[in-house]
């Protein structure tokens, strides 16, 4: 018999492997709430697939009598917006913080303590003073997911610079570049991969930060919609909610991914060499 | 290609001394290997003239004026690894030096000026072997051929001296050869100046048309790091190296 950590699974096996769970949970959740509606079909708690199918239809395609919108694209339409600007916004801040940090010892010095201790800040904290000082309305809500995540981010970009080999600034130092070039032409290059690696990290905060957000103040959204439902106990939206929430969460990082193989397809390969 | 004198030159970092009052005079042309146990100071003394370390006391002249503290185009280099751009391919790695130097503001040129900077750079890369691997990245070349990559890119620049910093040590034997021989056939015909250090002897004569050995004189035993490395030999083998480039075929054991 092989040492365990020698055993490996073949390629179609494993994803047979990986299945197996998401298959379990799934006969389990079929079979607890098949015998709580055997015993009282007015039940809201675990609703059969049938009922969040039918939920879900009538979310996604339904329209609103008098404003003709549909609840699912609205919501996904104003929380993506929020998200996606919020995360845009902070990778810029990243990036530009964390490759200046990272190579200017004078700007490193004067801002590192700033960063570090602006990120120990709980962002949830500051949430009322966003409110109060910026409204309820969209902005506060993209400053939220920004002071959650960019500075996470720049820190990430801020290292990668720092672990860049100094043969290499050297190289190009000798190659006549000038700070300005070097950013350009070599560390900007080496750390995009790395920023979008940090970026897919902290796109499950960005989420949670949009979520508790719309869950305290907004008028549609993903977020609010589980959290206003949640007063009627209607499991049938707020699980459907949470798998497309999911698959939303699983498409963005998917894309970072891609792009990253796609666009640096020298990354990963070889490393640094 | 230029002079180099270094003049009384010493390194210290706190108590520990590194160097202590070096001096050395380098026409134009030479060869130089420096040798000596690790530890003895040979990275560092490359260093201080590449411009990445500054001397403790003492002067550095490049043809008579002080060499600027910083790296600069004057001084090419190639390290033993991460001396490629990873991001870029071959023919980019080689081209990069020109744009640097013909475009402060975006780093890249566009048009005429391109197509005549590609030219040169492929020229440059067919002279060191890598004329058919301009679009591969260095990730996808082997060692040898990613140092190949380094002294292409290096001496696009045309630097006053260049230097190499134990640039073969991760090699295998054979390809070592063959960067020998790359090496010794541009150093002629480009008339470079070149300070190489290395930790294999034999390599050393070979190449070097002088050989500088740096070693620790002094020893306290007590506190090692008291004193530090003088230059123990300083063997020019002016004779030797010219009689092995007129039969190049010959092995290194001749050549010594």
């Amino acid at each position: 018999m092989k040492r365990l950590i020698n055993l490996k699974p073949d390629r179609g096996f494993g994803i047979a492997l990986g299945a197996l769970p998401f298959l379990i949970l799934l006969a389990v959740y079929m079979a607890a709430s098949a015998s709580r509606l055997a015993e009282n079909a007015d039940d809201k708690l675990l609703p059969s697939l049938t009922t969040m199918t039918q939920s879900l239809d009538r979310l996604a395609t339904e329209e609103n009598r008098r404003t003709g919108e549909v609840l699912l694209w609205v919501d996904t339409a104003a929380s993506l917006k929020r998200l996606l600007i919020g995360v845009a916004i902070s990778m810029t801040i990243g990036l530009v913080v964390g490759v200046i940090t990272g190579l200017i010892p004078y700007v490193r010095k004067t801002f590192s303590p700033l960063v570090k201790v602006l990120s120990m800040i709980p962002p949830l904290a500051v949430l009322p003073i966003l409110f109060i000082a910026l409204g309820v309305d969209e902005v506060s809500k993209i400053v939220l997911i920004v002071f959650g995540i960019a500075p996470s981010i720049a820190r990430d970009v801020q290292q990668r610079v720092e672990e860049l080999p100094a043969e290499l600034l050297i190289k190009a130092q000798t190659l006549g570049a000038s700070t300005w070039q070097l950013i350009l032409r070599i560390v900007l290059p080496q750390t995009v991969p790395r920023l979008l690696d940090a970026t897919r990290l902290a796109l499950g905060s960005a989420w949670l930060f949009l979520i508790a957000a719309e869950a305290i103040a907004a008028t549609e959204g993903l977020g609010y919609r589980i959290f206003l439902v949640r007063r009627f106990l209607d499991m049938d939206v707020i699980l459907p909610y949470v798998a497309w929430i999911t698959l939303l969460a699983f498409a963005l990082d998917f894309t970072l991914r891609l792009v990253n193989r796609v666009a640096f397809p020298w990354y990963g390969a070889g490393a640094a060499r | 290609m230029s002079a180099v004198q270094v003049r009384k030159l010493w390194k210290e970092y706190g108590r520990q001394v590194v160097l202590e009052n070096i001096s050395l005079d380098v026409a134009s042309g030479e060869f130089v290997t420096i040798i000596g146990a690790s530890g003895c100071g040979k990275t560092t003394f490359l260093r201080i003239l590449l411009g990445e370390e500054r001397p403790s006391r003492g002067e550095l002249l490049l043809d008579g004026k002080p060499l600027p503290d910083e790296p600069g185009p004057d001084r090419g280099v190639v390290f033993q690894k991460y001396s490629v751009f990873p991001h870029m391919t071959a023919l980019q790695n080689v081209m990069v030096g020109e744009e640097f130097a013909a475009a402060p503001l975006t780093a890249r040129l566009f048009g005429k000026a391109r197509r005549e900077s590609r030219q040169r750079a492929l020229d440059m890369l067919a002279a060191v072997g890598l004329a058919a691997s301009g679009n591969k990245y260095p990730s996808e070349l082997s060692g040898g051929m990613q140092q190949r990559l380094a002294i292409a890119q290096a001496l696009l620049r045309r630097p006053r001296i260049l230097l190499l910093d134990e640039p073969f040590g991760a090699l295998d034997p054979g390809i070592r050869a063959d960067m020998h021989e790359l090496i010794l056939d541009l150093w002629s015909k480009l008339k470079l100046t070149i300070f190489m250090t290395s930790h294999d002897i034999k390599e050393s004569f070979y190449l070097g048309g002088r050989v500088i050995v740096l070693d620790r004189v002094r020893k306290d035993p007590h506190e090692p790091e008291l004193y530090g490395a003088r230059i123990t030999y300083d063997l020019p083998l002016r004779r030797g190296r010219d009689a092995r480039l007129n039969h190049a075929a010959a092995g290194p054991d001749l050549a010594l």
